[in-house]
């Protein structure tokens, strides 16, 4: 094998290059973020998880001097965007707080902000507005309240996990680019849906068939030239913690380091289900994962494809010399999971919006999901990931809500002490 | 021209000061984990945040001296080794990968998070802890010298010298070490873990040894970066700078004495290098606007790294000084 890589493997891998580097330029001519420069205003948004947007509430602005600059009532999304002729300055923004729907009350700062706002800026003003649905309700409510947002984000995990506990299984490689391809769906798609002006449902769409595309010019372009070198796994690690640099500060480029919404779906009032509230998109987003993952499930199980990916995945010498051909169910593989980090990334971004590093900060924690469940298993993968995702959002019961993430990766480093294999994993595995 | 002549001496002066100093550190912890066992430390830059954080809480929180914040930060340094080691030195390279990096990010979200905020400060950091180490300084540390078209503030320059005799001293324990029996053991534990373990050895205590010693490394360079800046923010010490030790590290040559400190030099020079002659040609408008904005200039230097790692470890694993047997590793 080793022997005859020579010449060709080198030609098409420096090609490969020029390709990816010829891509890089062109996405670098695209236009970068949005850009919005005009006169200084305050703005911001009244609504609760539990009431959704609340219309017609007076917002009234005064200068430091006391007299009043603009009194307007927010639109039916909640919103208000008082301009301040005068520009820069300190100006306090009040709201009527006596014309608040029921159940919705002022947070522990009053009706009244006292912003300093800069020149050019557009000045948000949080009021931090309670419906009751945090803090109070007693805790057995919140856990359950946590436990659905948990399995929410779990599933989210899961999904962008599958990809890359199937290619450690198929192919060795600890993927530390992986959640560069979730943040590549997520972009790709709000390209599409905010400036394209498409739907979000067929900008998904797209955007998984751009994620598989670039998991196919992952593995031809990239891994399979490697593998053909007989590059360590050690060595490709690092590899792609480099393409993961690359991919990462390249993204922040052409997007900016801003976070954006999709266009749709944003400002949904959450549904009561007795014990636990949720909006519709955090249901559909439960719905989707699992009908995903279902599909994924039965494809590995029932289908030809399905049965060659995990036997590659258990041992890929005996796969080859049973006739399987090992390169393309790698390339399978990396298509299936690129478009499913694709998907993965646009549900994420529709819960925490879209940002340059999404993928990146969601990795540690796909880490987490894939070693708790076992590496290179596609089951582990879903257990794991939904398990970490649980745990993570039920800990803000007991740790605070900035600290939560770091309760994950303990979880991690306590699960490699006890069981290093993870729990659907096999012992011969960990070396 | 002058342009190129400016950055040029701005890289120079960015290859010789105290950011190159940390990296170097880093990168020759790095290299006693990586180039002389074998294993795979992700998280660096978490021993550097300890080093760092252990003289600035120490000495602007607690009121103890100087070189007492020194001995905390080590000692925390250590302390973190051997919490890391215990539960992943007897499983695959990977894993300590997977976990070091886990604990690098936990760490920072932890020192920046607000309950840590009475400690740390949080996001803000802490500052004000350098001027018992600035005022030790032979010269005046307000004027500026000029040193080779360069210029730097005394403080710089003393930093800069001390942090320089750290890094000589590193290199002749590292030399020193790696040359009595006991670095051959890690050599050999990076080769064939197994042999190792049947001629007798406890390969875990070689790791473990290792591992600690790697991180007092990276904890000096925290050290040293955080009296350079006079403040120590967790923000600073992003998993990136560990990716740019590695590279640091690979470029200059693993396991080879001086390879991360040549790696560190050459490393700082280009990215600073490539900073300023950037923006001096947008400025000038040889680059147009719409290609590139002066704010993405910081971005272009990671693609670079990026870039950089990945085809020194394809065409070139060995780096400028190293030996290619010596640097095939698999991950068993």
């Amino acid at each position: 094998m080793r022997a005859r890589s020579g010449g060709r493997g080198r030609r098409a891998f420096a090609l490969s290059l020029l390709v990816a580097t010829l891509a890089a330029v062109f996405a670098a001519l695209l236009p970068a973020g949005i850009a919005s420069a005009e006169g200084e205003s305050v703005r911001g948004t009244l609504q609760t998880s539990r009431s959704g947007p609340i219309a017609g509430i007076t917002v009234t602005v005064t200068d430091s001097s006391g007299s009043e600059v603009d009194s307007v009532e927010t639109d039916d999304q909640g919103r208000f965007d008082i301009p301040l002729p005068a520009g820069a300055g300190q100006y306090t923004v009040s709201i009527d707080s006596d014309s608040l729907p029921d159940g919705v009350t002022l947070g522990p700062q009053g009706a009244e902000r006292t912003v300093t706002v800069d020149n050019g800026r557009q000045q948000p003003v949080n009021f931090g507005l309670q419906d009751g649905s945090t803090g109070s309700g007693g805790s057995t409510i919140r856990a359950v309240q946590l436990l659905v947002d948990g399995l929410r984000f779990g599933l989210i995990i899961a999904v962008c996990a599958v990809g890359l506990s199937l290619i450690f299984g198929t192919t060795g490689l600890t993927n530390f680019a992986h959640g560069e391809l979730v943040t590549i769906g997520a972009i790709v798609a709000w390209y599409i849906n905010v400036q394209g002006g498409v739907p979000l449902i067929a900008a998904t769409l797209i955007a998984m068939v751009v994620g598989a595309g670039v998991g196919a010019l992952n593995e031809l372009a990239l891994w399979r030239p490697l593998r053909r070198r007989g590059t360590g796994l050690v060595a490709a690690l690092v590899v792609s913690i480099g393409l993961s640099l690359l991919l990462r500060y390249a993204i922040q480029i052409v997007y900016g380091g801003f976070s954006n919404p999709y266009a749709e779906y944003q400002s949904q009032r959450a549904v009561n289900y007795g014990v636990f509230t949720l909006t519709n998109r955090a249901l559909a987003t439960i719905v989707i994962a699992v009908v995903v993952l279902v599909l994924v499930a039965l494809m590995l199980q029932r289908t030809k494809i399905g049965k060659a990916m995990r036997a590659v995945a258990d041992n890929r010498d005996l796969a080859a010399s049973s006739g399987i051909d090992v390169n393309r169910v790698i390339l399978v593989v990396w298509m299936m999971g690129g478009a499913l980090a694709a998907l993965g990334g646009v549900l994420l971004g529709l819960s925490d919006q879209v940002q340059w590093d999404m993928g990146f900060r969601l990795l540690l924690l796909m880490f987490a999901g894939v070693t708790l469940g076992g590496l290179g298993t596609a089951y582990g993968a879903l257990v794991g990931s939904v398990i970490i995702g649980v745990f993570v959002q039920m800990s803000t019961l007991v740790i605070p809500d900035d600290t939560k993430y770091v309760g994950g990766l303990l979880l991690l480093i306590v699960i490699l002490v006890i069981r290093p294999q993870g729990i659907l994993g096999s012992r011969a595995r960990i070396g | 021209m002058s342009d190129l002549v400016d950055a040029l001496l701005i890289g120079v002066k960015s290859g010789l000061g105290f950011q190159a100093i940390f990296f170097a550190l880093l990168a020759i912890g790095i290299n006693v984990h990586f180039g002389y066992t074998g294993l795979l430390n992700f998280g660096q830059i978490a021993f550097a945040m300890l080093g760092g954080f252990g003289i600035a809480i120490s000495v602007s929180q607690w009121g103890l001296p100087f070189w007492v914040g020194v001995l905390v930060g080590i000692a925390a340094a250590v302390v973190l080794a051997l919490l890391l080691g215990l539960p992943t030195l007897r499983l695959r390279a990977d894993y300590l990968a997977i976990v070091t990096i886990a604990t690098a990010e936990g760490l920072r979200l932890l020192f920046r998070s607000v309950s840590a905020t009475p400690v740390t400060n949080g996001t803000r950091g802490l500052s004000a802890f350098n001027q018992s180490f600035i005022a030790l300084a032979p010269w005046d540390t307000q004027t500026r010298y000029r040193i080779l078209g360069t210029s730097w503030s005394g403080g710089e320059l003393w930093v800069a010298l001390v942090g320089w005799v750290i890094v000589a001293l590193a290199c002749l324990l590292v030399w020193a070490l790696m040359r009595s029996p006991w670095g051959r053991v890690l050599k050999a534990i990076r080769e064939d873990e197994d042999a190792v373990r049947a001629l007798g050895k406890n390969v875990y205590n070689y790791k473990m040894q290792a591992l600690v010693l790697g991180a007092v490394f990276g904890a000096l360079g925290g050290m040293v970066y955080a009296v350079g800046t006079g403040s120590a923010i967790p923000d600073q010490y992003q998993n990136a700078n560990t990716f740019l030790a590695y590279a640091a590290l690979i470029l200059g040559g693993a396991a080879r004495v001086l390879g991360p400190v040549v790696g560190s030099i050459i490393l700082l020079f280009i990215l600073q290098f490539a900073d300023t002659f950037l923006r001096a040609l947008i400025s000038n408008g040889v680059i147009p606007d719409a290609l590139l904005s002066s704010t993405d200039v910081a971005q272009i230097r990671f693609v670079l790294v990026g870039i950089g790692l990945m085809l020194l470890l394809v065409f070139r694993p060995q780096g400028i000084f190293g030996d290619r047997r010596e640097v095939m590793l698999d991950a068993r």
